[in-house]
């Protein structure tokens, strides 16, 4: 066993691996989440408020507007994550009733990191109340009211549909792809279509063509059933999903085929489809793990998953409704990553033996 | 004996992998029509050699031509002009037997109305016409073989290279193997084949043992018997494959 290098790394390597992601990149703790103040008030209780939040580390406060015109824009950009409004007159409210509200609303498309800020949000605020009532010993109380942007009831399935999404179609068709042209070397068919006069080219395009068929059925399966059972609305355009999801696996494919010029045995290929893509999928995809927590070079890294591109994508156009214009730069990511893998596919495939 | 046309010209052929010479230096020539017999121990390189010729591996020096065309600069038109059939792989065994006419007739460029009218006389010919719509899983070995061999020269190619056709067939399904050959070679098809088995030497028209990647005799099975003094290439093929040097692989 001790000459197997290959065995030994993944006996003794892939626990110091694990232990360093779990335990240091992945958490599920909220960092520096962006966010945006609207102070209608102005006044020194908001102000008190403002600072206790700017303070804090889970929030990282971009700037105090003065109206919340823009707050809209800014949450479907994804530039913020929660934003914070003061109505008019805070402070005279407070100490007329006793009592005061004010807003505090939450990207809810990501369930997990929305109810986490919930929970923050709620803390600061009455941290500040508990101070308040030392100071005047008076029952002061101030109401968060809540409001969760595009998914109101939390349900999980917004985020695990779309990260099923791109973890089932990544792993299908990387795996599909792969193994059946490796078969073909397996058998020795290959040799006999090399031997023909077909173009290596046609001999790719013809491997991809039905996969990217069989992989769109798995893709209308997932949507049908997450629509009629788990409810999930589909509030953008759907043929603008269909033709994103459409891109997304022939990423897949391509990634597949480059694969299945490196590995010479069937075995090799599900190897490495499985254990080279699933783990950086389901950990850098977004929908388990926040990705913006994570050290600066696994977040460099992230951006190297296709998944974690097509996950902002389906998340925008299908959640919050959001056309092309909103999602063309992770299209324009997802399309230069497919040319290139195509590209290197094309090129690394060999037409002799050897 | 009246000028031949020649089919392949090979000249000085080699291939290195690393330091090791697995075709040192080869040269030879194939006429039109005739069954050129390409004998030699395992390791010797005759799988190196016929694969150089077919377009799948890169020689490391040396001169070719097959069909009229230089294997390197022309690679296109040999592949137009061969057809191949591989020891390890012959048919799709998940595609009925008509599907894998149609798959090969296709890739070889054969229009829907020659495929049609090749597959049914071919599947005719071959008494096919049962299990024309079963699975290739489904037939004997014998009979893949012999439809293997049918679709690789579907498309009338100048030239058929077979490696090792009849590995682990019964003497009887090798004898009517070796029929449906000489036919091709009535049609002037030319046939190089490699193989073990000494029998099947005796079918050939002209052999060339290889050693150690070299050919050491090229001639007629008579010549050769006559040459070396033996009683059958069985003799001739021990003669030669003691003196030698590799280890088969």
């Amino acid at each position: 066993m001790f000459r197997d290098t290959r065995t030994l790394l993944i006996l003794f390597g892939l626990p110091v691996v694990q232990i360093l992601l779990f335990g240091f990149a992945l958490s599920n703790e909220v960092k520096n989440s962006p966010m945006l103040v609207c102070d209608y008030a102005q006044d020194g209780v908001s102000r008190n408020l403002i600072d206790k939040f700017s303070a804090n580390k889970s929030f990282n406060l971009e700037e105090v507007l003065l109206s919340h015109r823009e707050l809209n824009d800014a949450f479907k950009k994804g530039r913020i994550k929660s934003a914070l409004v003061f109505p008019p007159r805070f402070e005279t409210e407070l100490a007329r009733f006793n009592e005061a509200e004010l807003q505090f609303i939450v990207d809810a498309s990501d369930p997990n990191t929305a109810n986490i800020l919930m929970t923050y949000a709620a803390g600061l605020v009455g941290d500040y109340q508990q101070s308040l009532l030392l100071d005047y010993s008076l029952p002061y109380s101030i109401q968060p009211e809540i409001r969760m942007l595009y998914n109101p009831e939390l349900k999980p399935s917004f985020t695990f549909v779309p990260g099923l999404l791109a973890l089932v179609l990544m792993l299908v068709s990387v795996m599909m792809t792969s193994v059946s042209i490796v078969r073909e070397k397996e058998y020795g068919s290959m040799e006999v279509l090399l031997v023909s006069p077909v173009n290596p080219w046609m001999l790719i395009v013809a491997k991809i063509v039905p996969y990217l068929f069989l992989a769109l059925i798995n893709f209308i399966t997932i949507m049908l059933l997450s629509i009629t059972l788990l409810d999930l609305p589909v509030n953008g355009s759907a043929l603008l999903l269909f033709a994103e999801s459409m891109l997304f696996i022939v990423t897949a494919l391509s990634l597949g085929i480059l694969i299945s010029n490196v590995a010479q045995t069937q075995q090799v290929a599900i190897l490495i489809s499985l254990a080279g893509l699933l783990l950086p999928t389901v950990l850098f995809t977004g929908f388990l793990f926040p990705i913006e927590n994570m050290p600066l070079a696994l977040r460099y890294f992230a951006d190297l998953v296709p998944s974690r591109w097509y996950y902002l994508i389906v998340k925008s156009v299908m959640i919050k409704g959001l056309g092309l214009l909103a999602v063309w730069k992770e299209t324009l990511i997802l399309f230069l990553m497919t040319a290139s893998l195509l590209f290197l596919s094309f090129r690394s495939f060999k037409v002799r033996l050897l | 004996m009246k000028e031949k046309k020649v089919v392949i010209d090979v000249e000085g052929l080699t291939k290195c992998f690393g330091a090791f010479k697995a075709v040192d230096n080869i040269s030879f020539e194939v006429f039109q029509g005739e069954i050129f017999g390409f004998l030699g121990a395992n390791g010797a390189g005759k799988t190196t050699a016929m694969r150089m010729l077919c377009g799948l591996s890169l020689p490391t020096s040396g001169k070719a031509r097959v069909a009229g065309f230089d294997i390197y600069k022309q690679s296109e038109q040999v592949k137009r002009n061969i057809g191949y059939m591989s020891q390890k792989f012959s048919l799709y065994e998940d595609l009925t037997v008509m599907e894998n006419i149609r798959l090969f007739g296709g890739i070889y460029g054969l229009s829907h109305k020659q495929i049609k009218e090749k597959s049914s006389e071919l599947i005719e010919t071959l008494d096919l016409i049962e299990v024309s719509k079963k699975l290739v899983a489904a037939l004997p070995l014998g009979w893949k073989q012999k439809l293997a061999f049918s679709i690789a020269i579907l498309h009338k190619p100048q030239i058929v290279f077979l490696d090792e056709p009849t590995g682990g067939v019964d003497p009887i399904t090798r004898r009517q193997f070796w029929k449906l050959i000489y036919k091709a070679t009535s049609e002037s098809i030319t046939v190089f084949v490699t193989t073990h088995y000494m029998d099947e030497a005796e079918y050939c028209d002209r052999i060339s043992m290889m050693v150690d990647g070299r050919i050491k005799a090229l001639d007629s099975p008579q010549n050769l018997k006559m040459h070396f003094s033996a009683s059958s290439m069985d003799d001739v093929f021990l003669r030669l494959a003691r003196k030698a040097q590799r280890q088969a692989e």
